[in-house]
């Protein structure tokens, strides 16, 4: 059964790589959490908040993300296709590529160099990198697909094909600009257009980042360390086609009450909360697949990370229309509510589902047994409990905002100075830099499982028998 | 290709064992969104307006809005006034489309963790924005922002700032470029933020109730010891900055020698109330005596009590004199 040579080096790279920008995301966060209630903790001028904050969200999204799903495509496109992968020495120098774009980029960022798009900050000669990187992925991925040695392709090559098309095209159009000298430039687009185009980008980045990706993950791993098929495949079918036609629809719903085109936002909205129905596909085919057999809960330590993440999916897929909705958004927009919301769907979703992916992947390619079940689940509950932490606090510190923001006194006037909200927050804000810690206590437990199981075992070009 | 029908169509197996075709229809299925909601607007002249008093930036003022980008301040500050009641009473006139045809890109934010920014040009003076950079918890003492003076060390490359007006596409002259080599950072920085949002014109939003000019009257709490305490409270949240601790002046003018508007010689109560309620607009004339501008409306932020308890508080300090 396991005669074909895999490259399991260069998934392993990419795992190990995105551990490591992981890490180095993580501290930073922890960094400008605190500097939000001290604001000592500025270093100008490279770490103060302006700087690290985006250090912060492009290490995690690329560095981690990225460089997981990079990882984990290629260990996936090789089991589904049953081949090694087309171009196995560009996978390596894609390994390589990737951690040089991303150590350039993060010192980058510390310089100040940033395009002031959220989400595609990397000045031009970065992007370019980052586009290279891409094409020489998708060569890889359609090329393996394309000589494939099994005839249908599942369920995860559909979400893996999707993430490379979109991907490009949402990244190349929003990150065209007019150079200015090698380490600035202007977006093409000017004012509201260029928002337009943002956050066109901005939220299908996370569609296509943080959910068809996972969602890849997901379809892939649960049976796989479950030992259960998918419940319905035409579930998953519909569910598919109907989430990357509506999530393109939906950006305008972070420009809600902005100068934009007000049939834009509408529009936005409505496609955002005809979202819910695709995304609850997937929800509900998970919870099916496991509802076979709800034991497997307790016996395989894998399956509560899955039906978390995706309860986490499932929740942050109904929370995310209802922010979009205007009555909503006038009260939560623009507050830490947001961050709230964003921190759902990372922690508890794309890092949840990532790191069960990884459990299941790094014993298979070590030819050895998960270093210890017990340590995956205080890293499992830790990173629950500090989540929690993190997103309830925000959600309540978001609509205090909001609240105080708008509060009036009986002539009209406004109840509260500016200064007067920031200053009732810093309880709040101190309680997320707890629930920070927390988690980054379950993501360390995380690391050593991982590192203790490679020690243990011997990375091969075959797969484990399981 | 056969339709057989829509449902045979995409249930069937014809399309997840080609991998290209399969390809191509996503692709297809993912552009039309994006043609519907972002590329065919664009075509259009809805997403290009442009205010007919709208001025492309000034070199220096080119030069702080790249310093606004590189420290990333629009990850704290929102430069959108969104049309709701109390966000036109906090920070004023609500954004406009035509306000960023020359914001390459949009600068309007997703977070406010300080206040909104969309209509800062013009509401302090420049000193208060120096000032309040150096050490923005000397202004607001429990204020989280990171201080920038540091900027001030920092002299500008007029060489680059050429180069960024021609990618911009923006006119300046050769006497406006060699200038900028005596300028900082924080001078540059101070010129953007003070034309941020000028070109709708931003009256202060009246909350109070508007004085009636005919006829003064006198404050109705003068001399309430009650009121003298809530106002010397009220007095260091908001006026110490710029009016000194005792009111003797440092940004703003004193408030202790009698000398009202820059002219000897005191005015009534109501005046007084006027000004902290209105604020102060360059060339205003208010009793007869003309105002410089700097100082900003608190109509929005202080009810009719408390500035007539910030009227008492200041005639008690002028009374110690």
């Amino acid at each position: 059964m396991n005669d074909y040579r895999y490259d399991n080096h260069t998934v392993k790279g990419f795992i190990v790589s995105s551990i490591f920008w992981g890490v180095v995301g993580i501290v930073i966060g922890l960094w400008i959490s605190i500097q939000m209630w001290l604001p000592s903790w500025n270093i100008p001028p490279y770490f103060t908040f302006g700087r690290l904050r985006v250090v912060h969200t492009n290490g995690l999204a690329f560095g981690l993300g990225i460089g997981a799903i990079f990882g984990i495509f290629y260990y996936i496109v090789m089991r589904l296709t049953k081949r090694p992968l087309l171009f196995p020495k560009l996978a390596r120098f894609h390994l390589y590529l990737f951690n040089v774009a991303i150590a350039l980029a993060a010192i980058s960022l510390f310089l100040g160099m940033n395009q002031s798009l959220e989400y595609a900050e990397l000045e031009w000669p970065l992007d370019i990198g980052v586009v290279i990187l891409w094409v020489i992925f998708a060569v890889n991925i359609f090329g393996t697909i394309i000589k494939r040695k099994e005839d249908q392709m599942y369920i995860s090559l559909w979400y893996i094909l999707a993430t490379v098309i979109a991907v490009a095209i949402l990244y190349i159009v929003n990150n065209l600009s007019i150079p200015a000298g090698l380490t600035k430039s202007y977006h093409l687009f000017a004012g509201v257009n260029s928002a337009n185009v943002e956050w066109w980008y901005g939220h299908n980045a996370v569609g296509f980042i943080f959910t068809t990706p996972i969602l890849a993950m997901f379809y892939y791993f649960l049976p796989k360390s479950t030992g259960m098929p998918i419940y319905s495949h035409r579930l998953s079918i519909i569910a598919f086609w109907s989430l990357v036609f509506a999530y393109l629809w939906t950006g305008a719903h972070h420009l809600v009450y902005t100068p934009l085109p007000d049939w834009i936002q509408t529009l936005a909205i409505a496609f955002t909360v005809f979202l819910i129905a695709p995304s609850w596909g997937s929800v509900v085919n998970g919870y099916y697949t496991v509802g076979a057999d709800w034991s497997k809960m307790e016996s395989n330590y894998l399956t509560k990370f899955f039906i978390l993440g995706i309860t986490f999916y499932g929740l942050q897929t109904v929370q995310g229309p209802t922010q979009g909705l205007r009555v909503v958004s006038q009260l939560i927009h623009y507050t830490d509510w947001v961050p709230g919301h964003v921190h759902m769907g990372t922690m508890g979703w794309v890092t949840m589902t990532t790191a069960a992916s990884i459990y299941y992947i790094i014993p298979k390619i070590y030819n050895t047994k998960i270093y210890s079940e017990k340590i995956a689940n205080v890293h499992f509950w830790l990173v629950l409990v500090g989540q929690l932490i993190f997103s309830i606090t925000m959600w309540i510190t978001g609509i205090v905002q909001g609240a105080l923001w708008k509060a009036t006194n009986p002539d009209g006037s406004l109840t509260y100075t500016f200064v007067e909200v920031v200053a009732k927050n810093y309880p709040y804000w101190k309680m997320r830099t707890l629930g920070g810690v927390i988690f980054t206590i379950g993501m360390l437990f995380f690391i050593y499982n991982i590192y203790m199981t490679m020690r243990n075992g011997r990375l091969d070009h075959a797969d484990a028998k399981s | 290709m056969p339709m057989r029908s829509l449902r045979g169509w995409i249930m069937a197996d014809n399309i997840y064992n080609k991998p290209i075709l399969f390809a191509i229809v996503a692709a297809v299925v993912i552009l039309i969104g994006t043609a519907a909601t972002m590329f065919i607007p664009m075509l259009t002249a809805e997403m290009h307006p442009k205010l007919a008093n709208l001025k492309p930036y000034t070199a220096l003022q080119l030069a702080g809005k790249d310093f606004y980008q590189r420290e990333g301040c629009n990850n704290c500050h929102t430069q959108t006034v969104r049309p709701l009641k109390t966000e036109v009473l906090r920070y004023g006139e609500y954004s406009k489309a035509g306000e960023f045809a020359y914001d390459r890109p949009f600068l309007w934010g997703s977070k406010r963790t300080g206040p909104d920014l969309a209509r800062i040009g013009g509401k302090y003076p420049d000193k208060w924005h120096e000032l309040h950079f150096e050490n923005p918890q000397a202004f607001f003492a429990e204020s989280n922002m990171p201080a920038y003076g540091w900027m001030a060390k920092n002299r500008l490359d007029p060489g680059s700032i050429e180069q960024h007006m021609k990618a911009n596409d923006f006119p300046y002259t050769a006497e406006e470029i060699s200038a900028l080599k005596d300028k900082n950072e924080l001078e540059a920085l101070v010129a953007y933020v003070q034309v941020i949002g000028t070109s709708v014109k931003n009256a202060p939003v009246a909350a109070a109730e508007p004085i009636v000019k005919e006829k003064h009257f006198p404050n109705p709490l003068a001399g309430d010891a009650a009121a003298i305490k809530q106002g010397a409270a009220l007095y260091s949240l908001h006026c110490s900055a710029c009016h000194g601790d005792k009111g003797l002046g440092s940004i703003g003018p004193s408030l202790a020698d009698r000398t009202f508007l820059y002219v000897a010689g005191d005015v009534p109560d109501d005046d007084y109330f006027e000004v902290i309620n209105n604020g102060t607009q360059p060339n205003m004339v208010e009793d007869g005596r003309t105002a410089k501008g700097g100082m900003p409306s608190y109509s929005s932020t202080l009810d009719k009590k408390k500035i007539w308890a910030l009227v008492a508080y200041i005639r008690s300090i002028q009374q110690k004199k």
